[in-house]
């Protein structure tokens, strides 16, 4: 397993932005009422933000950037990193990091990196800008992460009433006293296709074949450059690894489970969060959930959770997290992080 | 573990289903709604429950919840 420690790296902040729009799962008419309140019950998903036409990942991210920069009072100018993460980027190239880095006006001495990875995104995004930072000299850096809908096909019951849109910022800087990040992250590409987009890359250049909708099931109808999921696959993945990837972590580094004041994990479904909450023996009020709102927002679902649920305490307190990221890969990870006073502007609506 | 607990245990979660009504030999398909989300649900359960982890080739060879019953049983021996 890859365990590793990264010193002298503290979250100074975190944003978050959903789009306005407002999407209901009881609103969701491609399945009977009785499946809809049977699906709403289980993955948890009440409601969630969906993106309205022309908005873009990027643009989320772009608002939670500049409203963090400005709480921050950063200067832009100190800003040498800039990353990233997402599977729904604006353009297939260039970079939109680079993008990003030219709209925030940040300088051109800023570094700029696509990270093309989802639901296990933010933790392994993490490791990439505190590498940098404790190793790379790099003082201060931003982290851009999310993914929007447009990816899953509305006639698609495994796919739609789950994800949800967001963007998030996290700032990330040099600071001698911060306690190290501890990390444990995986993969296993054997089970790339769990959850894939087939057509669009390069494997699988798009032609006129990869835009008929075809149905995969009853309630699901989808095209090949929409998001295919294999349920069954995704779940039985996630309660094999992710709880001992977790135990992994804490034992590695000899962190006793109980001074965990928050375990956040990527917000899955119900269904598989709580399963893998009850396998941990974890006390419901240490593990929040933001599912009920914003639904499974892929690579931003950690800090929109912290956000969402953890704004006061993660603004005024020093914590204990573990924060664990799992999914399309298949990729997964967590990292053990202690937060102390960081900035959390409320959530942004744009 | 004996099947009397695991049908309670899946009786417990299931609400829609009506307490006494699943016997060893009935079919799980037909006993209620079967579709996905139970089939996940199904595995939530049998994992926190008896540690055995269910995939979706478990429920395509099996008709009754005995039948499940058995496959649980022989993965936890493994």
């Amino acid at each position: 397993m890859a365990f590793f420690s990264i010193p002298n790296t503290r979250i100074a902040g975190i944003s978050t932005c959903v789009p306005k729009n407002v999407v209901a799962n009881k609103d969701y008419k491609w399945i009977s009422a009785k499946e809809r309140e049977l699906l709403i019950r289980k993955i948890g998903v009440v409601e969630k933000r969906i993106v309205t036409k022309g908005m873009t990942a990027s643009d989320l991210c772009f608002e939670s950037g500049k409203k963090l920069i400005e709480e921050l009072k950063w200067n832009k100018e100190d800003i040498e990193l800039i990353i990233f993460v997402s599977q729904s980027r604006d353009y297939l190239l260039p970079a939109t990091a680079c993008i990003l880095q030219d709209k925030l006006g940040l300088p051109k001495t800023c570094l700029a990196i696509d990270v093309n990875l989802g639901c296990s995104g933010f933790v392994y995004g993490m490791s990439i800008i505190a590498n940098y930072i404790a190793h790379c000299g790099i003082k201060k850096a931003l982290m851009l992460i999310g993914d929007v809908t447009p990816l899953a096909s509305y006639r698609d019951k495994t796919s739609y009433p789950l994800f949800g849109d967001a963007g998030a910022a996290t700032a990330f800087e040099y600071d001698e006293k911060a306690a190290p990040m501890h990390f444990n992250l995986q993969s296993d590409g054997s089970g790339f296709k769990a959850i894939i987009i087939p057509d669009g890359g390069m494997r699988n250049y798009p032609t006129k074949k990869s835009f008929e909708y075809k149905s995969y099931g009853k309630g699901i109808i989808r095209n090949k450059l929409q998001i295919a999921l294999d349920g069954y696959a995704v779940f039985n993945f996630s309660l094999r690894e992710v709880a001992p990837n977790v135990r992994a972590l804490l034992e590695k580094f000899d962190v006793p489970i109980d001074s965990i004041d928050f375990f956040l994990f990527h917000q899955a479904n119900l269904l598989i969060n709580e399963s893998v909450r009850k396998k941990m023996k974890l006390d419901p009020e240490k593990v929040p959930y933001s599912l009920n709102r914003f639904g499974n927002t892929s690579s931003a679902s950690i800090p929109t959770t912290i956000v969402s649920e953890l704004r006061k305490k993660v603004s005024t307190e020093k914590l204990k997290m573990i924060l664990c990221g799992f999914g399309v890969g298949l990729s997964w990870g967590s990292v053990y992080v202690q937060t102390d006073n960081i900035c959390c502007p409320e959530i942004i609506e744009l | 573990m004996g099947i009397e607990e695991f049908i309670l245990k899946i009786e417990s979660e299931f609400e829609d289903l009506k307490p006494g009504k699943m016997k060893p030999e009935s079919h799980f398909r037909e006993i209620f709604d079967w579709n996905s989300v139970n089939a996940l649900t199904m595995i939530a359960l049998v994992d926190c429950e008896y540690d055995v982890m269910l995939v979706a080739e478990d429920f395509q060879k099996s008709k009754t919840v005995l039948d499940l019953y058995k496959i649980i049983e022989t993965k936890s021996k493994e």
